[in-house]
């Protein structure tokens, strides 16, 4: 299993370069970071050339791809930008754990990464909990009452919500429980930002802005997977070794959630562990609409302007997160099914 | 005559099957003993509702789309399908034990045999898990899986169609139950394999005065096995024998062609076997007379307009026929 584990990492390796490589050379298409550095005033020409040269964008895109990946140290940079290059590089590169420096706010790519990511994983992993909780909840019930009524109540909902877009959902629950709420004199619910600047950083503010965000991420997804758990049970409750069982003599929870669950288990996993990994690069839609300062705005916001440092740092960041995710899921199957076993 | 005390009484069972093309009748008043220590041997072709009978007693068929509309399980005096979920669970493993048909699917791929073996062990004894895996060894070595004590910790594909077989052996003993109900436990299994299964479950059987209610498809492997034969055919009991009676001296129509279906050592080698023409019933039909009628060579007209009862024909023999075999004349 080690030697198995030591593998897979190894092979993740050349993938990622190919990965970065590839990111790298689409970023240079993602727009003109110096266009915007002049804030509302139009950058001159001259002072163009110059910051060109200082950000050292005036190389080869496979030197600056180069300069990305192993820093610049043992080559000279043109810090002045008069066009000759004079002083030694400071960067050390990606391989050397130095992401570089935001083209936005000279700010380590690092450190702009760092004060988001928390607030991304505090919505993200609520939202996930909320999902696995709603979504086992619902699928496996529905799945032992096909045909019901709540089981056809539940689906038609599920449909519906599985195939509703996002920001319409924000917009209506942001309807429904802000604007109404207000309206009618109840207790609403805040639309924007972590918490109210009068009332400070508390835990209890927190979870109360958390509220209509996690909502709306986890909709969607308890909805899918609890059409997908509903019918992976199904399928293992009419396995013969459920009717085993039974005939045995066993108490009905005990075949739900050993016999069955264990082996309805391995399909939900794949698609869990796939989807886990986009978590960290927070919910674009999701933030945007709620004001949510996670990853998914650092994302839009960088990549509006073209800091290829800091996009390259989340994208390779959720490269890097996949892998790892593929590989635990794969270490779940073989602890999930004895049939499978890696060498 | 049969001394034995009854253990199991089946009067007039009928399970049906709700699906979308309509209702399938597959049990149509089954009515049946058995003593205890008794082993009987449930004979038909594949969905006479040979299955089906027994999974309605045990309580398994799946409701819906199964229903069992009338009928009565006495098992030592209590109605089986007049007992709630929760009194069957405390019956099921315990007092009636069952086999199924394929041991590939049977099992649960994902445990464990000795967890799946202790089980009933740990439900219906309350035993604590040291003593259960004592007795899960056992029950292996009785059942003759060489070193049980490493060979419960593997799981069902680790082991061989025989060995899964003996396993869900182990597994139904594993409460000594009364009664035994296997649902063709050989067919998937190839010829030696099926031998050894079965002088298995007889020497089982003997050693604890078991009953064993045994389904098949093969008349051959009843002769050995089984002191009555019951003989079903569209949901229904066409006779009714011991089993030398059954082979020496059959009275129904279908039985006669079933065994005239069977190859036999004693007889000549270039005879052709007797296949039965046309096809089974179509069960979605309540059947109007004798179900057997279409393929039956002796039929007249009495045999499409009433379904016969299972009548007498000597003792401790019955058949569900209008016309009588022995003389060539219907009955009167």
């Amino acid at each position: 299993m080690t030697r198995y584990i030591l593998r897979r990492l190894l092979q993740a390796i050349p993938l990622l370069f190919v990965i970065s490589l590839v990111l790298f050379f689409l970023m240079q298409n993602m727009g003109d970071p110096i266009a915007t550095m002049g804030g509302r005033n139009v950058t001159r020409s001259a002072d163009r050339e110059r910051l060109k040269r200082q950000l050292g964008l005036d190389k080869p895109i496979i030197v600056q791809y180069l300069y990305w990946l192993a820093g610049n140290d043992w080559a000279k940079a043109d810090l002045d930008g008069d066009g000759i290059a004079e002083t030694p590089g400071t960067r050390r590169g990606v391989l050397r754990g130095d992401f570089g420096l935001s083209l936005v706010n000279k700010k380590p790519v690092t450190q702009v990464i760092w004060e988001r990511l928390p607030n991304t994983l505090l919505l993200m992993l609520t939202a996930e909990a909320m999902i696995l909780i709603f979504a086992l909840l619902i699928g496996i019930y529905s799945a032992l009452k096909q045909y019901s009524t709540f089981d056809n109540i539940i689906t038609t909902i599920t449909f519906l919500f599985y195939s509703m877009p996002v920001f319409f959902f924000a917009l209506v629950t942001m309807y429904i429980f802000a604007v109404n709420f207000k309206k009618w004199g109840l207790p609403y619910l805040p639309t924007v930002g972590m918490f109210e600047p009068t009332a400070g950083k508390t835990p209890l503010q927190v979870a109360w802005h958390m509220v209509l965000p996690t909502a709306t991420l986890s909709f969607g997804f308890i909805a899918g997977y609890s059409r997908y758990i509903r019918s992976a049970m199904l399928e293992a409750m009419g396995q013969d070794y459920v009717r085993t069982a039974k005939a045995k003599g066993l108490p009905k929870p005990e075949i739900v959630y050993i016999h069955a669950l264990k082996n309805a288990a391995l399909p939900i996993v794949t698609i869990i562990a796939l989807d886990l990994p986009f978590l960290l690069g927070g919910a674009i839609v999701t933030e945007r609409i709620f004001g949510w300062p996670g990853m998914g705005r650092l994302f839009l916001d960088h990549v509006s302007r073209g800091d290829t440092p800091v996009v390259m740092g989340i994208l390779m960041m959720i490269a890097v997160a996949v892998v790892i995710f593929q590989l635990i899921a794969d270490i779940l199957y073989a602890w999930l099914d004895p049939r499978i076993r890696y060498t | 005559m049969n001394r034995r005390q009854v253990i199991l009484d089946l009067k007039d069972l009928r399970t049906r099957f709700h699906i979308a093309e309509g209702t399938v009748y597959a049990v149509n008043g089954v009515s049946l003993t058995l003593h205890e220590c008794e082993t009987i041997a449930i004979v038909g072709e594949s969905g006479c509702g040979k299955s089906v009978t027994m999974l309605s007693v045990m309580g398994l068929i799946p409701v819906p789309p199964g229903e069992i509309v009338s009928g009565q399980a006495f098992y030592r005096g209590r109605d089986l399908l007049a007992l709630s979920e929760a009194e069957m669970e405390h019956i099921r493993g315990k007092e009636l034990a069952m086999v199924f048909q394929d041991p590939m699917t049977a099992l649960n791929p994902v445990l464990t045999i000795g967890r799946q073996i202790s089980e009933p062990l740990r439900v219906h004894l309350n035993m604590d898990h040291a003593t259960a895996q004592q007795r899960v060894i056992e029950l292996l070595e009785q059942v003759g899986i060489p070193d049980p004590k490493n060979r419960m910790n593997d799981y069902p594909h680790q082991f061989s169609g025989g060995m899964r077989q003996r396993a869900m052996l182990a597994m139904a003993l594993a409460c000594a139950p009364s009664v035994l109900i296997a649902d063709e436990p050989t067919t998937a299994l190839d010829v030696t394999i099926q031998a050894q299964i079965i002088e298995l479950v007889t020497r089982l059987r003997d050693a604890l005065c078991m009953a064993v209610i045994w389904i098949t498809h093969d008349l051959g492997v009843v002769a050995g096995l089984a002191e009555r034969v019951i003989v079903m055919y569209a949901g229904l009991v066409v006779e009714e024998a011991s089993v030398d009676e059954l082979y020496d001296d059959p009275r129904h129509p279908y039985t006669l062609a079933l065994l005239a279906a069977l190859p036999r050592i004693d007889r000549r080698r270039d005879r052709r076997l007797k296949s039965i023409p046309g096809a089974p019933p179509n069960l979605l039909v309540m059947p109007h007379g004798c179900p057997f009628a279409p393929r039956c060579e002796f039929v007249f007209d009495r045999c499409r307009a009433e379904t016969p009862p299972l009548l007498p024909v000597a003792i401790e023999h019955r058949a569900r026929c209008w016309y009588d075999v022995v003389n060539g004349k219907p009955f009167e």
